[in-house]
């Protein structure tokens, strides 16, 4: 091998080795970004107003947005009750039970939910409850983002599911346990880490969303008593101010986009250490 | 009851150690999606005694012994065809839960498997605890009396508590000896139970399984032809899915009747 070819195989590797780290940097960049635009223009008009008050009336200085606040949650408490059991049960019917075929559909009807655009949801439980219902709802809301997490929990609880080893399995029915018990009190209690880290993961996901909203809970610059009224999410709150043509709305957006994306960080930095030994205590 | 008709499996064993055979298996063929894994095989197994089970991998040992239990029905695709009684009860008859076969026919794994997420106390209970036993002193005394019968009890009584994975591999195999006697079966089936283990420990199971037999049947799969020579009253061996021979172990290690099988334990295959 002559010298000259060794330094053009040298070079090409540094290019193409430049070239991946700029796309990983390119990647990371955005984040910081968003970050840094965020504090500069939403660190200032967080305060305990904030978190307390309701929006006031245009024209008005100051305020906060705690109703959106109390309704995010009040949406994703919703979610989880519809989605998480019905996504986990799925979860557990691909993993444990049914036949190969039916399980082929299953996942790959998960798999198109999972990529459904999310004002499609939005309009599918318009129809399906806000036109029956006769009116916007914070009912409709949670439906809309339970649906949402079903796919997302089936396929996570599937996977991690199907990390625990068959060996435990056998080993609960070469005991005598019934099959439902041995799923329920060994495989799944094993996989209980993983399967609330997808449950995590997937709320996270619908917290932010803001479409699908549109459609149901439709917003609200007030309290919501009941479900069956429209009710404010953050993500909403964000979307009304944003567009809006006054000053100290658009700083309330600013501070409502930043508290959402620590919200949605602090969830993901939960689920790391969650998971964190995870693999430690495998095998 | 009819015998086997097949031409190599050996005339029955005479009955030298006590009592009548704890499992009767007439004409035994198993199948994973048409592949035959098991052909036609008959024996019985003696009650109180160990049973070792030899051959090549991909004989049909684990197979064999798997349906011994009835844990082929966790795979879709196996069929299992032929008769097997457990004292005289067909466990493969209609109205027989597999359930209930396998709390009466236990079993140890080659890859010792204590549930990671439960204490020691908690595997040896937990066979009793999901079958519906909630009573605390009923289990502390089948805590104690496994742990004892599968010679882990001095060494855990002070931490029993403790995950079960901080246990080292030998420990933890017979933390999984003394899971599946805590169900007091009858039958323990054991497959490579001490393969993965090192010599100490692997002598610590084989006396703990001359020590079970007093009071349990014993089916053991091993590689190992010392161990089976060792430990066994009997000893069959398995090729190519199909029962070579069967006999008292002396019989079958000095002077077997197949030519096959003087190859195999004299070490000349497999």
């Amino acid at each position: 091998m002559t010298a000259p070819n060794h330094r053009w195989r040298n070079f090409k590797n540094a290019v193409v080795q430049t070239l991946t780290f700029a796309c990983a940097i390119l990647v990371v960049t955005p984040l910081v970004l968003v970050f840094y635009h965020l504090i500069s223009k939403g660190f200032g008009s967080i305060n305990l107003a904030f978190f307390t008050q309701l929006p006031k009336p245009v024209g008005e200085v100051g305020g906060g947005m705690a109703n959106a606040i109390v309704g995010t949650f009040i949406l994703l408490a919703q979610a989880a009750l519809y989605g998480v059991p019905v996504g986990v049960l799925g979860g557990v019917f691909l993993s444990e039970y049914g036949g190969t075929k039916l399980n082929w559909w299953i996942r790959f009807a998960a798999d198109v939910l999972n990529g459904v655009p999310s004002i499609t949801w939005g309009i599918v439980v318009y129809a399906l409850m806000v036109v029956p219902m006769r009116g916007f709802s914070a009912l409709a809301g949670g439906v809309v983002l339970g649906m949402m997490m079903i796919p997302l929990v089936m396929r996570t609880t599937e996977e991690v599911l199907q990390l625990v080893p068959g060996g435990y399995r056998e080993a609960a029915l070469a005991l005598g346990i019934a099959q439902w018990r041995a799923i329920v009190q060994i495989v799944m209690r094993t996989a209980l880490k993983g399967i609330v880290t997808g449950v995590l993961l997937a709320l996270a996901r619908v917290a932010g969303e803001t479409a699908p909203l549109l459609f149901t809970a439709l917003g609200n610059q007030n309290w919501a008593h009941k479900l069956t009224e429209p009710i404010s999410a953050m993500p909403l709150q964000i979307f009304i101010y944003a567009i809006s043509p006054y000053d100290d709305w658009h700083r309330q957006a600013w501070a409502g986009a930043l508290v959402l994306l620590v919200l949605v960080l602090a969830v993901n930095i939960g689920v790391r250490f969650l998971t964190r030994d995870r693999f430690r205590q495998r095998i | 009851m009819p015998t086997t008709t097949h031409p190599t499996t050996s005339p029955e064993p005479e009955q030298k150690s006590a009592g009548a055979p704890a499992l009767t298996v007439r004409r035994l063929s198993v199948s994973f999606g048409g592949n035959h894994v098991l052909k036609n095989t008959s024996l019985d197994i003696t009650a109180r005694a160990v049973t070792a089970i030899i051959g090549p991998s991909g004989c049909g040992k684990s197979t064999f012994l798997r349906a011994l239990n009835r844990m082929h029905e966790l795979t879709p695709e196996a069929r299992v065809e032929g008769e097997i009684r457990l004292f005289g009860e067909d466990i493969y008859a209609r109205n027989v839960e597999p359930v209930v076969v396998r709390r009466r026919v236990g079993m140890v794994f080659q890859k010792s498997n204590p549930f990671p997420t439960m204490s020691i106390v908690d595997n040896v209970t937990v066979g009793l605890r999901l079958n519906g036993v909630r009573n605390r002193k009923l289990l502390a005394e089948s805590t104690e009396q496994s742990l004892r019968m599968a010679a882990l009890w001095d060494e855990v009584k002070d931490r029993l508590h403790a995950p079960a994975i901080s246990l080292s591999g030998g420990q933890q195999q017979r933390l999984c000896i003394a899971r599946a006697l805590a169900v007091q079966p009858e039958v323990l089936l054991m497959d490579e139970p001490a393969s993965a283990l090192d010599p100490l420990a692997t002598a610590k199971i084989e006396d703990l399984i001359l020590e079970l037999k007093k009071d349990y049947t014993i089916v053991i799969v091993t590689h190992n032809m010392q161990q089976a020579a060792r430990m066994s009253d009997f000893t069959a061996f398995f090729y190519l899915g199909e029962l070579i021979e069967f006999g008292p172990t002396a019989k079958i290690f000095t002077s077997p009747s197949q030519k096959r099988t003087e190859d195999y334990v004299t070490g000349r295959f497999g």
